[in-house]
């Protein structure tokens, strides 16, 4: 294969070598001429702006949007001020930065996104030259003002403006400047002819690269590399001084024999690269001089653009696009004419293999001799990922497979996620996908940022097989990329609801990790409710519907499925929403309709608003409740007249409700309140707010015997309570002669016992045996044995012949009662025999 | 034991993870605000606190001191203040008035506020109306359980009841729901579900929601799981408690696993703090015993103990230096907890053996069997008319109201006057809440709802007529007592002598009067393996049975251990006498039950739960 190397252009001790990425789709009329152009970093799309300094009104500038490969992917008539610069972000925003300091973002597709301003005193004195950077915090911009000033802000999603320091003697704007990203701080760097400066927040200082001799003149251009690593300075006497950015070493100076200043001028390295090397272009020639004094020289025709890359320089002209990078070292020592590389001699063997040739085996013996066929086989693998022609790849692949059938114990892993990658990178390289991403790149871009890319490109299918195909997990694969689709789908005008609601379920079905929700709210920003409310019907979690149906206005049916989704706190969300959105009453119609809701914003009133409380069961016409409420209510109150008051409502509202029970009890109270009053005021009583049975009690133990009475009569007292009432109360002040008085008002509807126990709780036994024979015949045992009467007790017992009682007094009867207990088992054992 | 359990009984599950767990979380927050501060506990977390990490705990993790929160002004100097509380409302307000107040005085601190077990919005909503939502840090405490004994899980959530049954707000369900995962994540996965109850249903179902996408253990601790809502079932709670363990609740309330005993019991002159779990050797033989055979119990073991500290009589030196070393602190210890419980047991005796009690307990076993119900109404009515006691009333008149269906209306209205009278008239509200709930109603003419709801069910279609129902079932419960007792076989024959030494079945609870209706619906789910069969009972309860797969990979036929250990989740509490209840089947059976409920209820907390004479 000695014409892989055909390209090949040795410089010092490595070589370079152009590969041709795509024939340019595009068809432009006057190649790169007169344009603005930028292209992104890693494949990224390419954007025009046709004659950016025309001025009429008539004839606007056209801005274009190409893949890499030169796809048109839109374009449209530039309406807004004259543009400085574009330049695009990490995440393939479009930023045109106008002469005024707006800055204008558009996405890939064209659409207006968002702006910004670098600055109000930019509208005055205007952007003279700017600069679209990447640090590690994001895509910033840098601009040089009219008065010679700069200005720059390191991430444009998270805007800080920062206005560096004045450069001192600088008019205008400098020679050629650039933005360093250095130990966490961004900087520029300016030329003002004989002087170079450093920028930073607080400062400008003079700097002098070291090395760089008074005589070569002053820096008319410079560069950064990829990694804001190394500087390249260029001098009007045609001198190149190569080093580090910091400023304090020198990697070469090369005198370039050209005195005009370079167009472009671009690092083209590689990580571990030899040869790190400077790309120069003029209007007919394109230069690269490495480190070693040497140059290689291509002649150009067309006006090219330079895109640096990690691992190389894009060179892209209007027909064409080809790579230009330093050959890894793995490729050159597989390919290198007469290379003696292990990995050389295996793809020599594998050739001979597939020629049957014997000398296949004598290729190999070689290398196992030197045991470095593990070797081989790797650096055939790592040269296959460097190749970007498939051929090449495959032959190189077979190499290495054919090298590990000799190999007992090689981990195939590196092969075999090589193949894949190779497969995955072959397929986006593609003319109609055009994301031309070498290896290296792809690794430092990540699988992930890959998807998104293709995503955010819409290359949905292609997307989802390179999931499928690699296995990544579904959550971070597949559905993620049908997220994507289907929130894209949702904003197609030119289809109808119900289509694209059927075409969404069938594609996204129940796959994991898609929220319908999320399309759902995707749907609503592009102005179709309907469909947004359609989508919600699919998601599963009620929870996760509510939010966005609170923003459609459709709190209806947000409350509903808050309440389906038996999670309070969403209820509550919705509640209060509506409490503050609708008017009261629309807002407890609508609770009406929810109980559960309604109960929750009662528990709250509850405990917060007791008016609204009020108003909700007045809506309701709840009268119970609504009684139930001034009941409670009249608790709070201290003032007797309120009180009474607040408890007629109740008592109308219970009469409302058709309670009589409760109206009945509440008039009760009402006329118990008045009667303590009148007693209070008239006695002292304290009786306020008893109740009647505390009432009489309260009365009898003050000895306001009358007034009890008349309690027990107006509020008709059963009988037994009251007796019990006044027989505890005398008992209690040992009234003993009172309380005989009162058992012989009348028959007591308790009955007798009741006075016996209650008099032997007072430790009375005299007055106690005074009732004893009052009692009914049935407890006159008991009556008895209450007052420890064991005789009397016995006697009762045996004449009325029960056994139970009999048995009980037994029981009562100690040792000392002997004769008592012969007694009591003779009359027992009469009895039964009967 | 007077009974053995049978030998193949599955191993409890070791839940003392669960209180590490709580105990790391609560230190991670803490942590999280460095530095000296003090420390304000909502009362009722207290205790719970108290057994997941003590005051020496805190005081490693910079709390400096200790406050209750008592819904007073703050004194204290400390520029960090904590506040460990309950999603409640009034106790945010009150933490807006501390944050305020020191607002205007000037006094800058942090504060921050650590809900437990959740945090609810109406919180936000209340700091942000009282605008200090800038000023609080907010934290959950992810502290759903506390094990209270091996056996007894508890979410120390009394106010679920009300808030769930009466006001019917569900702001709980996920709580209970979270727990549910929790322990199905550390001791599931659960191969099966059976429950009944529209809030069982939900926390079901909510959880469900949960653990969707959740990698299982391979590890089986528990296999099946029980919900039951407390309105299936109120008789049980309402009546009075006979075995020992209840019993201690019902006189001297256990909190949290823990009662406290007065002087009277201890007979010196100051109260005692008790842990009543398993730990105590004593107590793990007699509570779950019929009350008439704990003194017998408590003789003999006062008996054993005194032999072994008779052996020492007789011992050489050296038998006695192990005696000593061994043994003695061993029987000192069961000394001091046997003296104890005695001493509680003489103080039950003394309460409970007047005849005003055992005239109670022949009243509740009569309207159990539905005997004499005249007599027991004017047992109730002179029970309030002699103002016995407050909540005693309510619960006989409760008790009334279900096992008869309704009183009649005549009853009704007299029974309410007569109340009123003693107790005054806020307690109208009161009946207004036992009435929707069910517990105290009047008996409907007919069965005219069910008439109606059949017709209303006609013209609408299903889901509205589901709708339908509930409204109906909440507005008048039917308590269809009677027919269950029937068809379940709740109160067995009274003729029999039922021997209390031995219990034959669950009813020995109740001296053998009545099985608990919620162990019943669980010993006979668990045989059937579901509901079928069981068509009449549920149409009786008017309640949503469900039984469903728990996790889909579980594998029902692995691990027979594990599908013998039952998780029995009571939504709105339980009693004591329904967990030895439990036990009793669970040795009958060879089960092992894990009870885990919201709280430990009695009659007294559930009637409390109900009364509205808070002002």
């Amino acid at each position: 294969m000695a014409f892989i190397t055909a390209n090949w252009n040795p410089l010092g001790e490595a070589f370079f070598r152009k590969t041709e990425l795509y024939d340019m789709c595009w068809n432009i009329r006057d190649g790169l001429r007169d344009s603005l152009v930028a292209a992104a970093p890693y494949g990224g799309p390419i954007a025009l702006l046709r004659e950016p300094h025309r001025r009429s009104p008539s004839s606007r500038p056209q801005l274009e949007i190409y893949s890499a490969s030169g796809l048109a992917i839109t374009s449209f008539p530039w309406k807004s001020g004259p543009v400085v610069q574009l330049g695009w972000t990490v995440s393939d925003e479009l930023l045109c930065v106008q002469e005024d300091g707006t800055v204008l973002i558009y996405d890939l597709f064209g659409s207006f996104k968002r702006h910004f301003s670098m600055g109000q005193e930019v509208v005055q004195s205007q952007v003279l030259e700017a600069k679209v950077f990447h640090s590690p915090y994001g895509t910033g911009v840098a601009i040089v003002t009219g008065s010679s000033r700069f200005t720059l802000t390191t991430n444009i999603d998270d805007l800080k403006l920062r206005r560096l320091p004045e450069v001192p003697g600088l008019q205008g704007k400098p020679c050629c400047w650039v933005v360093l990203t250095q130990d966490r701080q961004t900087k520029v760097l300016l030329s003002t002819g004989p002087e170079l400066y450093i920028l930073d927040n607080t400062s400008c200082t003079a700097v002098y690269p070291p090395g760089l001799s008074p005589q070569t003149g002053s820096i008319v251009h410079m560069t950064v590399s990829f990694s804001y690593r190394y500087l390249a300075l260029f001098t009007d006497t045609g001198y190149l001084w190569t080093g580090f950015s910091h400023l304090q070493e020198k990697l070469s100076e090369v005198d370039t024999k050209k005195t005009t200043v370079p167009k472009h001028m671009v690092w083209c390295r590689r990580p571990q690269s030899q040869q790190p090397s400077v790309v120069l272009m003029w209007d007919r020639l394109l230069m690269v001089v490495g480190q070693c004094n040497d140059t290689i020289q291509f002649p150009i025709e067309d006006p090219c653009v330079l895109v640096g890359e990690l691992d190389g320089v894009r060179v892209i002209n209007s027909t064409n696009q080809e790579l230009l990078q330093e050959v890894p070292l793995v490729c050159q020592d597989i390919f290198k004419i007469a290379s003696m590389a292990p990995g050389a001699l295996l793809l020599e063997a594998h050739r001979e293999y597939e020629k049957s040739s014997q000398k296949a085996d004598e290729y190999l013996r070689e290398i196992k001799e030197q045991s470095m066929l593990g070797e081989a086989v790797r650096q055939c693998v790592e040269a296959a990922g460097h190749e970007y022609d498939s051929n090449t790849q495959k032959s190189l692949l077979r190499a290495a497979s054919f090298g590990k059938c000799f190999l007992t114990d090689f981990s195939p892993d590196q092969f075999v996620q090589t193949c894949r990658e190779l497969r995955v990178l072959n397929a986006v390289r593609e003319s109609s996908v055009g994301l031309p991403l070498t290896h290296t790149q792809f690794k430092q871009m990540t699988l992930q940022v890959l998807i998104d890319r293709l995503v955010y490109r819409q290359f949905y299918p292609l997307a989802m097989e390179i999931c499928r195909y690699l296995k990544i997990p579904d959550y971070q694969g597949v559905s993620r990329v049908l997220k994507h689709w289907a929130s894209c789908k949702v904003q197609q005008k030119d289809l109808s609801d119900e289509a694209i609601a059927r075409a969404v379920c069938m594609k996204v079905g129940d796959s994991p990790g898609v929220s319908y929700s999320d399309i759902a709210a995707k749907a609503y920003e592009s102005g179709r409710t309907e469909l947004a409310i359609k989508l919600l019907d699919f998601e599963a979690r009620s929870g996760e519907q509510v939010p966005l149906l609170l923003k459609m206005k459709r709190s209806q049916l947000a409350l509903s499925k808050a309440v389906e989704s038996g999670d309070t706190d969403l209820v509550y969300t919705v509640v209060s929403y509506l409490k503050s959105e609708m008017n009261r009453g629309d807002f407890f119609m609508t609770l009406r309709n929810q109980p559960v809701a309604l109960s929750l914003y009662r528990q709250f009133c509850k405990l917060q608003e007791q008016d609204t409380l009020k108003d909700l069961y007045n809506q309701d016409d709840d009268h119970q409740e609504l009684a139930n409420y001034y009941i409670s209510a009249s608790y709070r109150e201290k003032r007797l007249d309120t009180r009474l008051s607040i408890l007629q409502s109740a008592v109308d509202e219970y009469n409302k409700a058709k309670n009589e029970f409760a109206a009945k009890a509440t008039e009760d109270e009402m006329r118990l309140l008045r009667f303590q009053r009148k007693l209070d005021d008239e006695k002292g009583a304290g009786l306020l707010g008893l109740s009647v049975q505390a009432t009489i009690e309260a009365l009898l133990a003050l000895g306001l015997h009358k007034q009890a009475e008349q309690l027990y009569k107006d509020f008709r007292v059963p009988d037994k309570r009251y007796w019990w009432l006044k027989l505890k109360s005398l008992a209690e002040k040992e009234e003993w002669e009172e309380l005989e008085k009162f058992s012989k008002s009348k028959k007591s509807p308790i009955g007798y016992l009741a006075f016996v126990e209650v008099c032997m709780k007072h430790n009375n036994r005299y007055e106690a045996k005074k009732y004893v024979s009052k009692v009914t015949p049935e407890q006159k045992v008991k009556a008895h044995l209450a007052v420890s009467d064991l005789e009397g007790a016995a006697e009762v017992a045996i004449e009325r012949r029960n056994d139970a009682e009999m048995g009980a007094v037994l029981v009562s009867c100690t040792a000392s009662d002997q004769l008592l207990i012969d007694r009591l088992n003779r009359a027992r054992a009469a009895a039964t025999k009967k | 034991m007077a009974h053995s359990a049978r030998k193949d009984s599955p191993e409890l599950p070791d839940f003392s993870m669960l209180k590490r767990l709580a105990k790391d979380q609560l230190i991670y927050l803490l942590e999280q605000l460095p530095g000296k501060k003090d420390l304000f506990i909502e009362a009722d977390l207290m205790s719970p606190l108290d057994r997941i990490a003590n005051v020496s705990t805190l005081r490693q993790h910079e709390v400096d001191k200790l406050y209750k929160v008592e819904y007073k002004p703050v004194i204290s100097n400390s520029d960090q203040l904590c506040f460990l509380i309950r999603p409640r409302i009034q106790t945010v307000k009150w933490i807006c008035d501390v944050v305020n107040a020191d607002k205007a005085a000037g006094k800058a601190r942090s504060y921050k506020i650590i809900f437990t077990s959740q945090k609810f919005y109406a919180c936000d909503a209340v700091l942000e109306e009282q605008g200090i939502f800038g000023d609080v840090t907010t934290d959950e405490w992810p502290f759903y359980l506390l094990p209270l004994d091996e056996d007894i899980i508890s979410l120390e959530l009394p106010e679920f009841f009300r808030d769930n049954f009466l006001a019917g707000d569900q702001r709980w369900v996920r709580t209970a729901s979270n727990a549910l995962h929790l322990l199905h994540s550390l001791y599931g996965p659960f191969s099966k579900v059976y429950g009944i109850g529209r809030c069982s249903k939900m926390v079901y179902e909510s959880w469900r929601q949960i653990k969707e996408g959740e990698q299982k253990t391979d590890k089986v601790d528990i296999g099946k799981v029980f919900l039951i809502d407390r309105d299936v079932d109120y008789v049980t709670p309402l009546c009075s408690q006979v075995v020992y363990e209840g019993l201690v609740d019902d006189i001297f309330r256990i909190k949290c696993g823990c009662v406290e005993l007065g002087p009277d019991v201890t007979s010196s002159d100051k109260s005692i703090k008790v842990m009543l779990n398993s730990q105590d050797k004593v107590f793990n033989e007699i509570r779950n015993e019929h009350f008439s055979n704990v003194f017998g119990f408590l003789s003999q073991k006062a008996r054993n103990l005194q032999t072994a500290y008779d052996k020492r009589r007789g011992m050489d030196i050296q038998q006695m230096k192990t005696f000593v070393s061994e043994e003695l602190k061993g029987l000192k210890q069961e000394h001091r907890l046997l003296s104890l419980h005695i001493g509680a047991s003489e103080s039950i005796m003394k309460k409970k053996t007047k005849q005003d009690f055992q005239e109670l307990l022949k009243t509740e076993h009569s309207l159990l069997e539905g005997f004499e119900i005249r007599e027991c109404i004017s047992f109730i009515e002179e029970h309030i008319n002699r103002q016995i006691s407050m909540i005693e009333s309510l619960r006989l008149l409760c008790l009334l109201s279900i096992t008869e269906n309704g009183l009649l209306p005549k009853d009704y209205r007299s029974l309410k006057a007569q109340y009123l009278k003693s107790y005054g008239i806020n307690h109208l509200l009161t009946f207004a809440n036992l009435r929707q709930l069910g517990l105290l109603v009047e008996q409907q003419p007919g069965e005219t709802l069910t008439a109606m709801e059949s017709k209303v069910g006609k013209l609408v279609n299903d889901k509205t007529a589901g709708k339908l129902t509930d409204a109906f079932s909440s507005l008048a419960k039917k308590s269809n007592f009677r027919a269950l007792s029937r068809k379940l076989n709740l109160v067995p024959k009274s003729d029999e002598e039922y021997d209390l030494r031995v219990p034959r079945d669950m009813a020995y609870i109740f001296s053998g009067a009545y099985v608990p209706l919620s162990c019943k619906l669980i010993e006979q789910v668990l045989e059937r393996d579901g509901w079928t069969g069981l068509e009449e009972v549920t149409r009786l309860l008017n309640a949503h049975e469900f039984a469903g797969p728990g996790s889909n990979g579980a594998d029902l036929a692995a691990k027979n251990d594990a599908q013998r250990t039952i998780l029995v989740m009571f939504l709105g509490g339980c009693t004591y006498s329904e967990i030895s209840a439990l036990r009793f089947l669970g040795r009958e059976r060879g089960f092992k039950f894990i009870v885990v409920t919201t709280a430990i209820t009695n009659s007294s907390r559930l009637i409390e739960a109900l009364l509205d004479n808070h002002v």
